[in-house]
């Protein structure tokens, strides 16, 4: 096992994850390269084809753009180009997403382009045993992961007990079970989910939290039994929604589970917006926008644009009629939490669910 | 390397054999001595059949492409025979003569370009990387293989091939840095054969030559006549050696023409003249060879005519091999992404399966 790239050497990273591992295995196991993403994810390949393990880090999500061809075009396609004679076990570690409050180009939530592509597997750890161990277990894997880090979870402490492994690559866990909804997040999106589902306690709602931790291999059958449970489910991601990983769990709860679905399967993502700035960013990410859209997912209303503010629903049904935002002004405009009145409670009983989070617009419930 | 100590490649390309086949002075390079380049003649011979058969086998239907290195020979001699046992071989798509001449089996390499997979042969039993398509990708796979055998101690070099087109693309330069960082035992060899598929080399490059690009990442220039099969393995052969015993990368660029379109599929005509191609008819590497060993008196008609015998075997191997249909197995599209199919795959995999057996496949 090899580990190199930029800064991982004497430094230990930007992020001090290789700290230490210059000085007690040797400048040969672990070592600094040229400032050249393609060209250490492409040594990388020889290098593995060549009986070696090599361990690379990419500096930051946008960083890995360069290195995009080698780990698409080799990286992903070798064993299937040699009908299976040259594996390629490279581990191509990858500081993900935003909540760290980096510039544009660190903060990037990049897993739907590695996903997309056949002969890659995806991982990201959400907590700190599973970064252990979902570690060890892509590095002894035969084939390519590219394993996602998310940036905000480093500074994360727990125990880890090293010799308990986490379930393997390709499982996904119930991290908090619950019997009226299933949130389904990954990466940097879990935590929201299971304070979203704190929140909902509160409030007496029962929520479920499935971690799918392996994007791919994807584990339907956890997720599938999870959503089956409680019939509702909404999909919390970071990255933007159009053309997701949330797109592809929202595909794949549908198809299978369509006949165990109350209501229709909902997301909540990252408006399809550049990373915003950094002062800014706390808007664009679930934390924000879920406070909005998961209300509205659980009093029920079944609008088929997401975007729009319910009106005042009618005694007796629970079908809000839709007025959209963007409408208003000719452009799509997320619109304030919606007041509530007192016909959501009637179909529900409970309140909608809201959750709040320190600093970020709370929903409102009204009534 | 020797001679040229400030990195920076000859004013001309080297040259042993002028197009006439008669030995030139000056080169600080001796000669190969005569059994080398009786083998090096063989290579040419069987390279030029293979080429020539491949097209033949496009014209008839059996091949989708072929890019043929008609003219380009010399180089695919060279760059297979200045390799030991060891040594590896990155090659492009153009190259299916190197790899042939480095013992793979024909109708192995021709899989590729028969659309019957992707590489058609064992990349370790020759220690031949699958022909690259998308360009100068390899190079860094190059790097990476040399890396790895010079960490464990071992003497391999590693042989990376590319053409002029491709030294105008980010992983050129990547590959040449890192090898001269990592001090990485490539022998990067450049055929620059004029063109891109339309586009010649005054759009690719404003340098003196290709091999001027060495300068800036610290690897050793060479030029070489890359019709000259002597020039090319003596200039291959003193860059294999320095490459091997620690000297770093180094980087020869071959002057050498193609005189055949990009591809079967493509027409020369619309971006140069036949005026342009005549001159190189004179310098084609199998007559100046075939000179200079009937000058010396080695090439037989005996052996000649055993020369022949070979490259037509090799011919008869590919149309035989080539003309095979191979029933293909659905389960192998999916069988290779993964060690271990997904479960999502497996389900995909009896989910076609059980399609075409309804269709009655």
């Amino acid at each position: 096992m090899y580990v190199f790239g930029e800064d991982v050497g004497p430094l230990g990273g930007v992020f001090r994850i290789t700290d230490g591992l210059t000085a007690e295995f040797g400048e040969d196991r672990c070592f600094d390269t040229p400032l050249a993403e393609s060209g250490i994810v492409g040594m990388a390949v020889g290098m593995a084809m060549n009986g070696m393990r090599p361990v690379v880090e990419m500096q930051f999500d946008a960083f890995a753009y360069p290195a995009f061809e080698q780990i698409v075009s080799h990286v992903a396609k070798m064993r299937n180009r040699t009908r299976g004679r040259v594996g390629l076990p490279i581990v191509i570690r990858v500081p993900y997403a935003g909540g760290i409050g980096g510039v544009e180009h660190h903060c990037d939530s990049s897993e739907a382009y590695y996903a997309h592509t056949p002969g890659l597997k995806v991982v990201t750890p959400a907590t700190p045993a599973d970064a252990y161990h979902l570690l060890r277990e892509a590095i002894a894997s035969p084939d390519p992961v590219v394993f996602m880090e998310p940036k905000k979870l480093y500074w994360a402490k727990d125990e880890v007990d090293v010799d308990r492994p986490t379930p393997g690559i390709g499982r996904a866990v119930v991290r908090r079970e619950g019997t009226d909804a299933t949130l389904i997040a990954y990466g940097p999106a879990v935590s929201t989910a299971m304070e979203a589902a704190e929140a909902a306690a509160q409030e007496g709602r029962s929520l479920q939290v499935v971690d799918v931790r392996s994007i791919v291999p994807f584990d339907d059958e956890t997720v599938c039994a999870a959503v089956r449970s409680t019939g509702r489910a909404v999909v919390v991601a970071e990255a933007s929604g159009y053309a997701s990983v949330a797109s592809e769990i929202v595909a794949r709860v549908t198809e299978r589970c369509f006949h165990s679905l109350a209501a229709p399967v909902r997301r909540v993502t990252g408006f399809d917006i550049p990373f915003p700035r950094p002062s800014w960013s706390a808007s664009s990410c679930p934390a924000w926008t879920g406070s909005w859209t998961l209300s509205t997912t659980f009093s029920g209303r079944t609008s088929d644009d997401p975007y729009v503010r319910p009106s005042r629903p009618r005694g007796g049904t629970h079908r809000g009629r839709g007025r959209e935002v963007a409408g208003r002004r000719g452009r799509h405009r997320h619109p304030r939490p919606a007041r509530r009145r007192g016909g959501d409670r009637q179909v529900h009983r409970r309140g909608p669910l809201t959750f709040r989070r320190d600093g970020h617009r709370p929903a409102r419930t009204g009534g | 390397m020797a001679g040229h100590p400030g990195l920076l490649p000859s004013e001309q390309p080297v040259q042993l054999l002028d197009e006439s086949g008669v030995p030139v002075g000056g080169a600080d390079l001796r000669m190969p001595d005569t059994q080398r380049l009786l083998e090096a003649y063989t290579s040419l011979v069987i390279g030029r059949r293979v080429n020539d058969q491949a097209s033949a086998l496009v014209r008839q239907g059996r091949l989708a492409v072929y890019p043929s290195s008609h003219g380009q020979e010399a180089c695919q001699t060279g760059a297979a025979l200045a390799l030991a046992d060891g040594d590896w071989l990155f090659p492009t798509y153009r190259d299916t003569a190197a790899v042939i001449a480095r013992g793979v089996d024909p109708v192995e390499v021709l899989t590729l370009l028969k659309g019957d997979w992707h590489a058609g042969y064992d990349p370790y039993a020759h220690h031949v990387a699958p022909q690259a398509t998308p360009l100068a990708t390899q190079l860094l796979h190059a790097v990476g293989v040399a890396h790895a055998a010079r960490l464990r101690g071992e003497k391999t070099v590693v042989m990376a091939l590319c053409g002029d087109g491709a030294t105008s693309e980010g992983d050129f330069h990547e590959a040449l840095n890192f090898a001269a960082v990592f001090r990485a035992p490539v022998v990067f060899f450049v055929q620059n054969n004029e063109y891109a598929i339309s586009v010649p080399l005054a759009r690719q490059s404003a340098a003196p030559s290709l091999a001027h690009k060495g300068v800036g990442y610290g690897v050793n220039g060479e030029r070489v006549d890359g019709n000259d099969v002597a020039a090319v393995l003596a200039v291959l052969d003193r860059a294999v050696a320095t490459a091997r015993s620690g000297g770093g990368p180094q980087l020869v660029e071959a002057h050498t023409y193609r005189m055949q379109a990009h591809t079967n599929a493509d027409d020369a005509s619309r971006y140069r003249s036949e005026d342009e191609v005549d001159p190189w008819v004179a310098r084609d590497p199998l007559l100046r060879m075939e000179a200079f060993l009937k000058k010396k008196r080695v090439l037989t008609k005996a052996r000649r005519a055993e020369i022949t015998e070979r490259a037509e075997a090799v011919a008869a191997h590919m149309r035989e091999g080539v003309n095979q249909d191979v029933e293909p197995d659905t389960a192998d599209l999916f069988a290779h992404v993964f060690a271990d199919p997904t479960p999502q795959l497996t389900e995909q995999a009896a989910f076609l399966a059980d399609e075409l057996s309804r269709e009655g496949h």
